[in-house]
């Protein structure tokens, strides 16, 4: 796949591995795709599939003991996994910004709303006087539809959509490229969710920003990202369109995960479900590793592992039915 | 149909523990959390009637009060016909083999020192029902019966070394060794990755058939409800704003509250277009909530009327009820 000058991060043949007292566990192996200018991109799967473990790792975050045993992460030309950590600390917030799942565990408790502003600004541009920088803050709070009465208030003190939107304002207030989301609705309620995901598009818009969102939420990706990479036990089976995952998902691992969803437009009198679960991944089966939950599993599945081949104009998918057998 | 559980105007008021100083006022001054406002319902035999809302709003609490788990601050509960608030302690523990309750989070409802076989076998015991080879019978039998399987293997194992899905699995066959009639099933699913989901909806559809059970469900996502049940109740801060079967509470929503909340849910379908009316702010605490209908300030049609008085559940067209002025 060329590298399109458009290209901001590319992920090539990644593997990240922690070692534990009864073997390896290879919680992301030989995961490549690329992210261009302002596009959002869903990293889609089930829990444990390494949606978190890679979200992590593009800012070389991934918690000890794990690390990356192969593969480069290549944001506009710099080999993140090769910087230096003060390279390192400079580019996470000011060019890649993150955030989590549950804003109660990110914020300080005892800091209130505008020094945690304060203290991201001042450690990327310490120079900058208090009142521009401040300036900053109510702008930002302005566009997160927060009063300003809120900045001299503790986290305990807002509610938890509040936090989710302090949360996102830290993460845009040095003006990154890329954010990456870690299931940030998950501990939000439906409305307050929904508030969310239309702000996440309004200040997508307003910062051209770049997103990775991670879920397992099949709607919640559905209404934010242009493209979607599904993962299963730690390797991406299919990349495609958001479009083309939804209405004709190729491999049997994204066809079972999208039917087995509860749609509220349809009327469905039974949901297909998927028995099993994802392998373990000290001792991940042979050859395609979800062979053994697989409806379509054929002889060769359990033999051999089928690598990630475009089937169709943009999209890419892992999967024997599509391949040449002596591919 | 006969209703089997009907709740009659119950309230229930958590007192809020103060300072020192609050024991030389007033009792009746003494501030508490309003969790449920005076809700009626009435559940018939055989039906999954669902409890659909958002964190707040006391679906949980009216769960647990449905079976005394909880005392009321007023209001009867009857069961079969019987008021079950004035029930003594032995009546109580037969009651208990024939209502029984599911809770979100299966690992912290399993003892860890109890294997699969005890832990199911635990209520068996409680009640006196069988011998002991009898008992393991029955335990097995309905292992197999809710995809515990192979049931003699997994009889001897630990809730640790078990996957999500089976462990709520087994807290599925512990309430339900009992043969009981009624089942409250508190977010069963909530915590379960997609693929379970569908799997446990599936098995709770399939083991109403076939034992006759009644449910009660609680959750906060519509799309699941849609799915299992037959009515649905829509509550808001501690009240049923609206009740109607399946069908009609999609088809025809009445309470804008229940317009929003169906607004919010997404869809997974990147060509869905919604309109989204999403009302302002969050869920306000219970402890002072907003005066005449409690949703008056989030609702994009109120009127002056509505801040005046708490407008009743009234039927709108047969079997669906609304608590809206403006209906």
């Amino acid at each position: 796949m060329a590298v399109s000058t458009k290209t901001i991060l590319s992920v090539e043949n990644l593997s990240i591995a922690y070692p534990i007292s009864i073997g390896v566990v290879r919680a992301v192996e030989d995961v490549s795709f690329t992210l261009d200018d302002g596009e959002a991109l869903g990293l889609v799967g089930e829990s444990g599939c390494g949606k978190s473990t890679l979200g992590l790792s593009l800012l070389k975050l991934q918690r000890p003991p794990g690390r990356v045993t192969e593969g480069r992460i290549m944001y506009r030309g710099n080999d993140v996994l090769a910087m230096s950590d003060h390279d390192l600390l400079k580019m996470r917030g000011q060019n890649i910004a993150m955030i989590f799942q549950n804003p109660l565990t990110s914020l300080n408790p005892l800091f209130t709303v505008e020094r945690h502003f304060l203290e991201t600004i001042h450690f990327h541009n310490p120079s900058l006087p208090k009142h521009e920088a401040l300036a900053g803050v109510e702008k930002i709070l302005s566009e997160l539809g927060i009063e300003r009465k809120r900045m001299k208030e503790y986290p305990h003190q807002l509610s938890g959509g509040m936090r989710q939107r302090i949360m996102i304002g830290l993460a845009l207030i040095m003006n990154p490229d890329i954010l990456i989301a870690d299931e940030p609705t998950t501990s939000l309620d439906v409305i307050v969710e929904a508030g969310f995901t239309e702000l996440l598009l309004t200040l997508r818009r307003v910062y051209k920003l770049s997103i990775v969102l991670i879920t397992h939420n099949l709607g919640l990706v559905a209404e934010i990202a242009d493209r979607i990479a599904v993962m299963y036990a730690g390797k991406i089976m299919e990349i495609a369109t958001a479009e083309q995952i939804f209405a004709q998902p190729l491999h049997p691992y994204t066809q079972g995960l999208i039917s087995c969803v509860p749609n509220i437009q349809l009327d469905q009198k039974e949901l297909v479900t998927m028995p099993g679960s994802p392998p373990d991944l000290v001792a991940p089966p042979k050859g395609c590793r979800f062979a053994p939950r697989c409806p379509k599993v054929m002889p060769i599945c359990r033999e051999k592992t089928p690598t990630l081949m475009e089937h169709a104009p943009a999209h890419t998918a892992a999967c024997w039915l599509y391949q040449k057998k002596e591919g | 149909m006969a209703s089997l559980v009907t709740a009659r105007d119950l309230v229930k008021d958590f007192p809020l523990s103060g300072t020192i100083f609050d024991v030389f006022s007033p009792r009746s001054k003494r501030k508490s959390v309003h969790a449920v406002d005076g809700v009626s319902l009435a559940i018939e035999e055989g039906e999954v009637l669902g409890l659909a809302g958002e964190s707040g709003s006391g679906k949980s609490t009216t769960g647990r009060l449905l079976l005394r788990l909880i005392e009321p601050t007023s209001g009867r509960i009857e069961y079969r016909g019987r008021d079950i608030t004035s029930f003594g302690a032995r009546e109580m523990e037969h009651l208990r083999a024939k209502a029984q309750i599911v809770f979100q989070d299966p690992n912290s409802s399993l003892s860890p020192r109890m294997s699969v076989g005890q832990a199911i076998a635990h209520p068996l015991a409680i009640h006196g029902i069988g011998t002991p080879a009898e008992r393991k019978a029955r335990v097995l039998d309905l292992m197999e019966k809710v995809g515990l399987s192979p049931a003699a293997f997994l009889y001897k194992k630990y809730p640790h070394q078990l996957s999500g899905g089976q462990s709520q699995r087994v807290v599925l066959a512990r309430a339900l060794v009992t043969e009981p009639d009624f089942l409250v099933a508190d977010e069963p699913i909530a915590m379960a990755d997609v693929s379970v989901r569908a799997l446990i909806l599936q098995l709770m559809r399939q083991l109403k058939q076939e034992m006759g059970l009644t449910y009660l469900f609680i959750t906060h996502d519509l799309a699941t409800a849609k799915y299992l049940c037959d009515r649905i109740a829509v509550m808001y801060l501690g009240r049923i704003v609206e009740l109607a079967t399946r069908d009609e509470l999609f088809a025809h929503p009445h309470h804008p509250y229940t317009k929003a909340l169906l607004a919010a849910v997404p869809v997974p379908d990147p060509t869905a277009h919604r309109d989204k009316h999403l009302p302002k702010g969050e869920i306000p605490s219970a402890i002072n909530p907003p005066a005449g209908c409690h949703f008056h300030p989030r609702c994009p049609f109120a009127v002056e009327r509505c801040k005046d008085a708490r407008p009743p559940l009234r039927e709108v067209s047969p079997g669906h009820f609304s608590a809206c002025i403006l209906d």
